[in-house]
């Protein structure tokens, strides 16, 4: 009976090998936007429909991510951080995740400068999003792609 | 369970001034809610949420973490060097356990 | 044996083109030469060679590694009393290993002389503790275990790896060698299939290293934490459909000296991260 159930479990095990296999070098290359809307929808409840700049925001992270269970995440964004001119919060979301949130963080300018380095689980290949609050109220985001050769949900 | 560790990197000196990197990492297993352990059943969520770090007392950076955040949460982070104090380290677990982490700076 | 044929068909292993960029690949690698003439490969080469950017810069910043989370733990227990003679491992540890601590990690699995055979450090440690402290052993896989092995190699890190296979040594090596090509398993493979034939190649999304264990015990990110050289010989052997060996068992043990002979000359990283 064991036996049985083990036999069943390589067919389906040998069937994904031979995907992967075959198919690594297709899969890796194609973008994953399924949960874009989830990650657009946070954006929006986070700056309130307000636009957002680009640039300003470096994005430290691998091209290609052997295993998905720790990869870098690590932004700098070019800031004074004065009283009157610094980054207030960064957002770090991913769009393939089965939920859009990876961390955020608070900032103030007794830390002169405005950095932060994590590692994160990515389930496939996907964007990471980093979206930069000022404490005028402005936003501003950066954004790269981590291809994910094996997924940081136990594969 | 896996003991719950803290582990900090601060220099001991610093010049006034100087923007010195803190480096912050705790052992954790970071439960996202969604893994079975070997009997199929589904393990709870039981993460570190809250990251936060301040200087004599007063707040000075604070970490948000999602279930993405990985096992053993890793967290690097600059600070501008002013005066000599005591930084105090703190790592909320849903349930609100805490764990800290303490060390002193001098600044020349 | 359809089933058989898929399965060959399945493990076909891809050229590892596409996604190289490992030192292995771009020749930034340090390759050992091998000094023994018996050796089957031209080149020995670390596992840390075999990976990218994203895992190296991890072990190379003793911050930033996980697994020094468990080594940490290793240097408490070191220095802690415990047992019925009331004493610490670093107090009798030496005697019982019969070779200096910071030799320890680059010559073990050795014979030892009190036990009368080739032991891995798992089970000197065992031994000290129940001998010389009066304590009781701890579990192989356990936090506690791996933590003090974790701190004990780190001892040697950076000198190069030097197990001795011949002498009384010598029917553990071979026995440990006639496992290393014995097929086993469903998928009727062996160690050589994958680490002698096709290291450098990719299988699945995974490139294969030529299996040296001169990091371990290490963090693998696989398992969310560390662990030792017989869970990841236990690992492969599920791979391959196989029945894994208890931890400790003997055949495990004259596996990992031949193992660790392959990977003569390699630095110990203990405690590495890999992937």
């Amino acid at each position: 009976m064991k036996q049985t159930t083990q036999f069943s479990t390589i067919s389906r095990r040998h069937a994904l090998a031979m995907l992967g296999a075959a198919g690594a070098v297709v899969l890796a290359g194609v973008p994953a936007y399924a949960d874009g809307a989830a990650v657009a929808a946070k954006i929006k409840g986070l700056t309130g429909g307000k636009s957002v700049g680009e640039g300003a925001i470096e994005l430290d992270l691998p091209e290609i991510a052997e295993n998905g269970n720790a990869v870098k995440v690590a932004f700098s964004i070019d800031s004074p951080m004065t009283a009157d001119n610094y980054v207030k919060a960064v957002h770090v979301m991913a769009d393939g995740n089965p939920t859009p949130e990876v961390a955020s963080f608070n900032f103030t300018p007794a830390m002169g400068a405005c950095s932060a380095s994590t590692r994160m689980r990515l389930a496939k290949t996907q964007n990471i999003i980093v979206l930069a609050e000022m404490n005028d109220g402005s936003f501003k985001q950066a954004q790269a792609t981590v291809k994910v050769t094996i997924g940081g949900c136990g594969g | 369970m896996a003991k719950i560790k803290p582990r900090v990197k601060v220099p001991k000196k610093a010049a006034a001034g100087e923007i010195v990197e803190i480096k912050a990492l705790i052992s954790h297993p970071m439960h996202t809610g969604r893994a079975k352990d070997k009997k199929g059943n589904k393990i709870p969520r039981k993460i570190i949420n809250k990251f936060v770090a301040s200087f004599d007392g007063q707040d000075v950076f604070t970490a948000n973490f999602e279930p993405a955040v990985s096992a053993n949460p890793y967290i690097a982070f600059p600070f501008k060097a002013n005066k000599s104090g005591a930084f105090t380290f703190t790592w909320v677990e849903d349930g609100g356990a805490e764990f800290t982490a303490s060390k002193k700076m001098t600044v020349a | 044996m359809r089933l058989a044929v898929t399965i060959t068909m399945a493990l076909s292993l891809v050229a590892g083109a596409a996604f190289a960029k490992t030192p292995y690949h771009d020749g930034t690698a340090e390759v050992i030469k091998p000094t023994d003439k018996n050796h089957p490969l031209g080149e020995i080469v670390s596992g840390y060679d075999f990976r990218k950017a994203m895992i190296r810069d991890v072990q190379d910043d003793d911050f930033a590694n996980p697994a020094m989370l468990v080594a940490d733990h290793g240097e408490e227990l070191w220095d802690t009393v415990d047992g019925s003679a009331g004493k610490s491992l670093s107090q009798v540890f030496e005697g019982c290993a019969e070779v200096p601590l910071d030799v320890v990690g680059s010559v073990y699995p050795r014979y030892h002389n009190a036990a009368g055979k080739v032991i891995s450090l798992e089970q000197v440690i065992n031994m000290c503790r129940e001998t010389a402290m009066g304590a009781k052993p701890y579990k192989w896989e356990s936090r506690d275990m791996l933590g003090i092995t974790a701190y004990i190699r780190m001892q040697s890190r950076g000198s190069r790896v030097n197990v001795a296979v011949d002498g009384q040594a010598s029917a553990a090596f071979e026995r440990g060698k006639e496992l290393y090509y014995t097929r086993v398993g469903q998928l009727d493979m062996s160690c050589a299939h994958c680490h002698e034939d096709n290291y450098g190649n990719y299988i699945r999304a995974d490139m294969l290293s030529q299996g040296n264990i001169n990091g371990f015990p290490l963090y693998r990110l696989k398992w969310n934490g560390v662990g030792s050289t017989h869970r990841r010989f236990r690992g492969c052997m599920k791979n391959i459909r196989a029945t894994p060996l208890p931890y400790g068992h003997e055949d495990y043990v004259a596996l990992e000296l031949y193992v660790a002979w392959r990977g003569n000359g390699l630095k110990v990283e203990t405690p590495a991260y890999r992937n």
